[in-house]
């Protein structure tokens, strides 16, 4: 097989892989590792490290959109990056101290619980009308677009929020993905942040959180120019049309997508994992 | 660069969208050179060989381009596209200081710290 058939192979679910984590705000690395390792063969850390370089094309590339469209909210984002980076550093440091049948058992499980958690959630809506003090010093709040009209938004549980952004830039760094769903859960959930507004500045924050452990992949050898290439231009290339059809997409339809693509993958990862096949 | 929120957030959105593409024009340039000069045969991904030497170091890169060599010119283009989500900090850290925000200018800088001392990290 030449060269060329096989990037051709790598491209096409890349397109795919990056539709989806623009769609969802998860980015398309939580898709591709998986893709790679299972269907392709590739080498987990090989796997990894194009998987971060394509979260930060993902990210890039459709955060230039959102932010314009005033969903995203860069102080909200700026400021849980010191958590995210902080982490990112501390995950890309334990890639080389666990085994990879490890990182895939743990890759499953951090799935599972991304579908998990993503279907679980009947939004809450906005936050209570009490002010954390915390938020207001911050200015965590904005307001962003629904139907046409402003709504004003506010951050609640900021210390809870800022704790699992560290937990989920650790996940980056260690598993290659931007752990979209992590941060989604964060903001979502835990700050009671809107949807839309947490999948964007989640988006937003992922391409600084990889940046911060590309450094140390690209060290280790980890991101191969050959697979990488494909990976990179395929998944931005499916997060810049995603990215244009999240403004009219219904939120319901996007978790049920999502969960279905992971839990597959999350399963097959967890028993090659085990079998030590990764 | 207006000093208001607007204002940086448009000239963020245009400086990831700049970073981006040429990242990836450059990228895809790489491509093309790696298809010419390896036509036959595909690497081997499917074991983890370590890190290769000449890799490692921006320079050895930066004279692999000059060699038109493809694998030099991918590393060269995703090195950019890691500099793009820099460059959106560094445009935090300039924006919210001229906007005199006592809170976000040190934010931005302790993010920017942060990846600096990435760029450094050795294993």
């Amino acid at each position: 097989m030449s060269l060329f058939f096989f990037s051709l192979q790598i491209f096409l679910p890349s397109i795919a892989a990056g539709f989806i984590g623009a769609l969802t705000g998860l980015g398309g690395g939580v898709i591709m590792v998986p893709v790679l390792c299972l269907v392709f063969g590739v080498d987990l850390h090989y796997a990894i490290g194009a998987s971060l370089v394509s979260v930060i094309a993902t990210s890039s590339g459709a955060a230039a959109a959102y932010v314009r469209e005033g969903y995203s909210n860069i102080r909200i984002g700026m400021f849980l990056e010191v958590a995210t980076t902080v982490g990112a550093l501390l995950g890309a440091y334990l890639v080389a101290q666990v085994s990879a049948n490890w990182i895939g058992v743990l890759f499953g499980v951090v799935l599972l619980y991304s579908a998990w958690a993503g279907l679980r959630n009947t939004h809450r809506g906005p936050a209570r009308v009490e002010t954390d003090t915390l938020a207001m010093r911050l200015r965590l709040k904005g307001c962003y677009p629904v139907e046409g009209r402003k709504e004003a938004y506010i951050a609640a549980n900021v210390p809870a929020g800022f704790g699992i952004m560290f937990i989920a830039g650790t996940l980056s760094g260690l598993l290659g993905i931007g752990s979209g769903a992590v941060k989604v859960l964060a903001m979502d959930q835990v700050m009671r942040l809107p949807f839309k507004v947490s999948t964007t500045t989640s988006n937003f924050m992922i391409g600084v959180t990889a940046a911060a452990s590309a450094g140390v992949y690209l060290s280790r050898g980890y991101i191969l120019p050959g697979l990488a290439m494909p990976v990179m231009l395929g998944v931005l290339a499916g997060s810049l049309v995603g990215s244009r059809v999240l403004v009219d997409a219904k939120v319901k339809t996007l978790r049920w997508i999502f969960a279905t693509v992971i839990v597959a993958l999350g399963v097959e990862m967890i028993f090659n994992g085990l079998a030590g096949r990764l | 660069m207006p000093a208001t929120d607007k204002g940086l957030e448009n000239a963020m959105g245009h400086m990831l969208r700049i970073g981006v593409t040429v990242a990836a024009l450059v990228v895809l340039a790489g491509g093309v050179l790696q298809f010419v000069q390896f036509a036959g045969s595909i690497p081997d991904y499917r074991h983890f060989h370590g890190a290769p030497p000449t890799f490692e170091h921006v320079t050895t890169i930066v004279a692999g381009i000059g060699g038109f060599d493809g694998n030099s010119v991918v590393l060269f283009g995703i090195l950019l596209l890691i500099a793009t989500p820099i460059c959106r900090v560094i445009f935090g850290v300039v924006g919210f200081s001229l906007m005199k925000d006592k809170v976000y200018a040190p934010v931005s800088a302790i993010v920017l710290i942060v990846l600096l001392l990435s760029c450094f990290a050795r294993r």
